[in-house]
């Protein structure tokens, strides 16, 4: 399962690392833009497969952030 | 008056202060951080100089280079706008010990006011409405349960720490005060290292209504009449109207003198700016006051035909104000609507590249802007890119002036909330003036 970003902005914090298991809901990056922080959560349960971004990079709606398996 | 200020910020209102100081014939210098090195503010300032990195605390919040590039450009003043140092108590004591003048209040002000329980205790000392409560420490949940009887549900408890709504808690009963109490008091610990309380009466459902003032270093004291600026999203203002169609003229009359009183009894100095919460019934009590020239001023501008930024370079350079209050009059009505870059529908930040703009133009149509075809709106600063302010001698006006400005304003290549501007103008909730700080709330769940 893939996670995506839901808005445009910077990575601010990756939360989980490759092989930690997540439950739903939990949240796995948290996205900054424009002094909003937005928190991103799995929508279902898995483990963490591949991280696809890095702390400070800048990513737009819809990017894959992390995938789940 | 100054023959040199630096302007300590960005954006629209980077500009807007540029625009009367070339009226006035001031020369301004401009800072900006490397992602705004090609931003209109800096194409505009007679001269302009790079402070650092895109983040704020790398660029616009640091306060030495700022002063060092103040000092080598030789200004008279600083400018620094909304927001970012506007506020910063430290900062204008940099200022002056660099003998260069801070444009708004005393640093002794600034602290005064940016702290919440010591603002509230000087309010309640200029006989200021605050909302009922205790502004000391609780010392258990008994104590909580006791004030909260004598206040009357359902209450606010609050972290004195706090501030951006975290730390708050509603409790609409005794259960819920005791069931709450422990976990707000962690938060508190946990968010803000301190887990000190206090309790406040809930107003619920309440106007935000505010009032300018202008003070010299005289003591001379006029208020400009308030605002009323309830249409909020996250706690931030998104449309705003100067007179409030909530207040009427003695209720008008009243607020300007129970603010006025407030500014003398604090010695204020320059323009500043008291919230009030009211409530259904008329109410109003003190929420904070803005030591600083407010993102909304030019609704202001317009009913009184000042230039607020003219009249804080005059305060700051020693005037004294040119008019008394009986002098200045209110007329018409002006409405302003904030343009965020952002999703209309979940309001998340939406940075990207404008391909193309084009603003609504009109004899009563301000626009205050920081964009242009191809200007990247990037994701470090704030959504605001630009403000649009109507005009009309009545209220019905303004906001015909507004749906049609809306109707023709342009923005390619993000995404904006001007779907949601037009959807509020347009809602006979807006249109029969009163208005509360749900207002966006209700307007969407009607539209469900």
């Amino acid at each position: 399962m893939e996670i995506k970003a839901s808005m445009a902005g910077n990575v601010w914090k990756i939360v989980v690392a490759v092989g930690e298991k997540v439950e739903e809901g939990q949240d796995v990056v948290i996205l900054e833009s424009m002094k909003m922080e937005i928190p991103i959560a799995a929508e279902e349960a898995g483990t963490v497969k591949e991280v696809l971004v890095s702390e400070g990079s800048f990513v737009n709606e819809d990017d894959i952030l992390m995938v789940l398996e | 008056m100054f023959k040199k200020i630096l302007i300590a910020n960005r954006g629209e209102i980077a500009r807007r202060i540029i625009k009367t100081c070339k009226r006035l014939g001031i020369q301004t210098v401009a800072i900006y951080s490397e992602a705004d090195n090609n931003a209109l503010h800096v194409r505009e300032a007679d001269e302009s100089y790079e402070v650092g990195k895109p983040r704020v605390n790398e660029s616009y919040l640091q306060m030495d280079k700022i002063i060092e590039v103040a000092k080598a450009a030789n200004v008279d003043a600083i400018h620094p706008g909304y927001g970012l140092l506007s506020e910063n108590a430290e900062f204008a004591r940099k200022c002056g010990k660099a003998n260069i003048v801070f444009i708004g209040p005393k640093a002794t002000t600034i602290e005064a006011m940016g702290d919440k329980i010591n603002a509230r205790l000087t309010m309640s000392e200029a006989d200021v409405p605050i909302v009922p409560g205790k502004t000391t420490p609780l010392s258990d949940v008994e104590e909580a349960v006791k004030l909260a009887e004598e206040i009357g549900y359902p209450v606010m408890l609050k972290a004195s720490a706090g501030g951006g709504g975290i730390g708050m808690q509603l409790a609409t009963d005794e259960e819920n005060l005791r069931k709450i109490y422990d976990g707000t008091k962690t938060r508190a610990e946990n968010f803000f290292g301190n887990g000190a309380m206090y309790i406040e009466k809930y107003i619920d459902s309440p106007h935000h209504i505010e009032v300018q003032l202008l003070a010299d270093s005289f003591g001379n004291v006029v208020y400009l009449w308030e605002r009323e600026c309830s249409i909020q999203r996250r706690n931030q203002k998104v449309v705003e109207e100067a007179p409030s169609p909530f207040v009427d003229e003695e209720l008008r009359k009243k607020l300007g003198e129970v603010a006025t009183k407030a500014a003398k009894h604090i010695g204020y100095v320059s323009a500043g700016t008291i919230e009030f919460l009211m409530d259904a019934q008329k109410n109003f009590y003190f929420l904070e006051m803005n030591t600083r020239l407010q993102v909304e001023h030019p609704v202001t501008e317009w009913i009184t035909g000042l230039d607020l930024v003219e009249q804080q370079l005059l305060i700051a350079s020693g005037e004294k104000l040119s008019f008394t209050q009986q002098e200045v009059q209110l007329t018409g009505h002006a409405i302003e609507a904030r343009i965020y870059a952002e999703d209309p529908k979940t309001f998340y930040p939406s940075p990207g590249t404008i391909q193309t703009v084009s603003f609504p133009e009109g004899e009563n149509v301000r626009n205050d802007t920081a964009i242009e075809n191809g200007i990247a709106v990037t994701p470090f600063y704030d959504p605001m890119i630009a403000k649009l302010i109507t005009y009309g001698e009545t209220r019905e006006l303004a906001i015909k002036q507004m749906s049609e400005a809306l109707a023709t304003y342009k923005i390619e290549g993000i995404k904006t909330n001007i779907p949601v501007l037009q959807e509020i103008v347009a809602h006979p909730m807006y249109e029969s003036g009163n208005y509360t700080t749900k207002f966006i709330e209700i307007m969407r769940k009607k539209g469900e």
